[in-house]
């Protein structure tokens, strides 16, 4: 039965006899060929511009990862030094846990503010998207000045609180752990915002009625309809803070500098650091931080899978 | 109901003056004469600002900047619209592969594209480590999920393809086609895109300290550099990069919340739908999402 099936097909496919093609039928052929060509052509630049910028780079990376500090020997050897180097690990445990920190604080504000956007006219609600749009714009550089000169060693509030007598800064140093966490808040608490908000829409007055008309309290509803409704959401939130601060590179450089030991600024100072240069290592270093931003990334969209299926 | 209402608005109150302080903060003492030990500053000057202006090496990083701006966005722009186009109308079952190539960045952050851009460029036939060609081509990449979003929305939303076959049946030629029935329908879709990604370059710092540093100083690199100098005087600088920030993404945004305040006859133009379209897209590529 499956031979003949495929010897039909077979048939079907096969090109017109040669008697009937006549030269017309083949002029045409040959030019949708020659366009199909030239649009192909036409793809080029692109394909070069995503091997030579996007894809090279990153396989390069892979491979240098493992050579040896030599550039010559194939090993492992680099791997093997993050995981054995207490300082190393340190970057990388400082990153997860300040990652952590500031996605969970951010989602957890940016759930209850969302909430509160949502009580408010269409047109409040936009002009608090604005806000918080213009607002995750503020970042990087610029941000740590602006906290620098708030709250640093001489900053308005620093030297303002110290005057008035009060204590609450006396103890605290911007350009340490407390600090970066504070920063990194700022930007992830917009984007979080912006993120979460879009979900409560989803979350429908007619259910809130008929919760009510049930039986269920306003707590009810929340604890068995409404936070599992939110739930993936919040969760793909949470991964795109998390990657978002692992990757942070300028707001942790013009903090602190190299004065905290983070994977992105250990990543920078050993490729493009003349002091502490080894393109290998931070190769290594690079492909770790890389997996750990797929990983959070991948179970984003798994979350946004479920919030699709969801609605539907 | 009404005691929570007005827990609503502490709570937003608050959160809106946090995310507002510091950019208050910066701007007051930009324009702060004497200011050690009150709340407001003493007295108001425009010196700093005087004094920024005057900086050749200001001009010059801003001159800087706006190049890679021009070329990468240009650049993006020429090469981005024919692929789309030509991947979505003539070659759909390769669209997937596009859409991984054009999303993969999202997952990427700078720092670790900079150790791979380092490594290829810095020896081997092409050496342009340090030179702003290579920020060129890494911020071409850099650009390449919003330009994608943008170009895609907009050609789904005026259902290019048909579009396309409309015209060729009618005797277009394909770059007729594109030119004089697609092109002027996604022009207004794809501006929405080009400008967040002037915005993004304009903000990005980590490509251009690692690959480029202080050899093609950008505004970026300026302002890290001033960072230890006169704080006042960065300030100016922080409030004067913040305002070309906020214009550029102003403009963004009221093209897309455009929609929200014309009543709903008024929206006879075609653009104003797919700008809205760009939008609701923009905010699920912000979640990873891309249907």
């Amino acid at each position: 039965m499956k031979a003949t099936g495929n010897w039909f097909n077979v048939r079907t496919i096969e090109p017109i006899p040669p008697l009937l093609a006549n030269i017309e039928e083949r002029e045409v052929l040959r030019k949708i060929k020659k366009q199909k060509f030239y649009l192909l052509a036409l793809l080029l630049p692109f394909i070069l511009f995503v091997i030579g910028f996007e894809i090279g780079p990153l396989v390069a990376m892979l491979k240098d990862s493992f050579y040896a500090d030599d550039g010559i020997q194939v090993t492992i050897q680099q791997y093997l030094t993050i995981f054995k180097s207490k300082f190393y690990l340190q970057a990388i445990q400082n990153s997860l846990v300040i990652s952590l920190f500031s996605a969970v604080i951010s989602v957890i504000i940016a759930v209850i503010a969302a909430y509160s956007f949502t009580k408010f006219s269409q047109k409040i609600q936009n002009r608090l998207l604005m806000i918080a749009n213009m607002t995750s714009n503020f970042e990087g550089i610029p941000l740590s000045f602006s906290y620098i000169i708030l709250l640093g060693n001489n900053g308005l509030f620093t030297l303002l609180f110290s005057k008035l007598g009060l204590d609450v800064f006396a103890d605290f140093n911007l350009y340490s752990w407390t600090g970066l966490i504070l920063v990194y808040i700022y930007f992830q608490i917009p984007l979080a915002v912006m993120l979460i908000y879009p979900s409560y829409q989803g979350i429908k007055k007619q259910w809130k009625e008929a919760s009510s008309l049930l039986g269920g309290s306003t707590l009810s509803f929340w604890r068995h309809i409404g936070i599992p409704v939110l739930l993936p959401s919040i969760a793909g939130t949470f991964s795109i803070l998390f990657a978002n601060a692992m990757g942070a590179y300028a707001t942790a450089y013009a903090l602190v500098g190299s004065n905290y030991n983070l994977l992105s600024l250990q990543i920078a100072s050993l490729v493009s650091s003349d002091v502490t240069l080894n393109p290998q290592l931070g190769s290594a270093m690079g492909v770790l931080l890389a997996a750990t931003m797929i990983g959070a990334m991948w179970f984003n969209e798994r979350m946004m899978r479920r919030i699709r299926r969801d609605l539907r | 109901m009404k005691s929570s209402l007005v827990f609503h608005k502490v709570i937003v109150g608050l959160l809106v003056i946090y995310l507002l302080i510091p950019l208050l903060g910066t701007f007051l003492f930009s324009m702060a004469g004497k200011w050690d030990h009150t709340i407001l500053p003493e007295s108001y000057t425009l010196k700093w600002y005087i004094e920024l202006f005057q900086d050749e090496r200001f001009y010059l990083a801003l001159q800087h900047t706006l190049f890679l701006i021009v070329v990468t966005v240009g650049l993006s722009v020429v090469i981005m619209l024919p692929t789309i186009f030509i991947i979505t109308v003539y070659f759909g079952k390769w669209e997937k592969w596009l859409q991984a190539a054009a999303m993969l960045p999202y997952g990427i952050p700078p720092i670790v594209g900079a150790v791979g851009l380092i490594k290829v460029y810095s020896d081997g036939p092409i050496q342009i480590a340090g030179t702003p060609w290579i920020l060129v081509g890494a911020y071409f990449i850099t650009i390449l999920p919003f330009m994608y979003q943008g170009i895609r929305n907009s050609l789904r939303t005026v259902n290019a393809v048909q579009l396309v076959d409309a015209a060729e049946l009618l005797g277009a030629t394909k770059f007729q086609a594109f030119r004089t029935v697609v092109f002027p329908n996604i022009i207004s879709g794809i501006l929405v895109s080009t400008l967040l990604s002037v915005a993004l370059l304009f903000s990005e710092f980590a490509f251009a300290n690692l690959l480029v540093g202080g050899r093609f100083e950008t505004i970026q690199i300026y302002l890290a550099d001033k960072l230890n100098s006169s704080g006042h005087l960065t300030s100016a600088i922080v409030i004067t990069y913040y305002s070309i920030i906020l214009l550029l993404t102003g403009t963004v945004l009221k093209l897309t919340f455009r929609k929200e305040k014309a009543p709903v006859f008024f929206n006879k133009k075609r653009s104003l739908k797919f700008l809205k379209k760009s939008y609701r897209q923009k905010n699920t590529a912000l979640e990873g999402e891309n249907s």
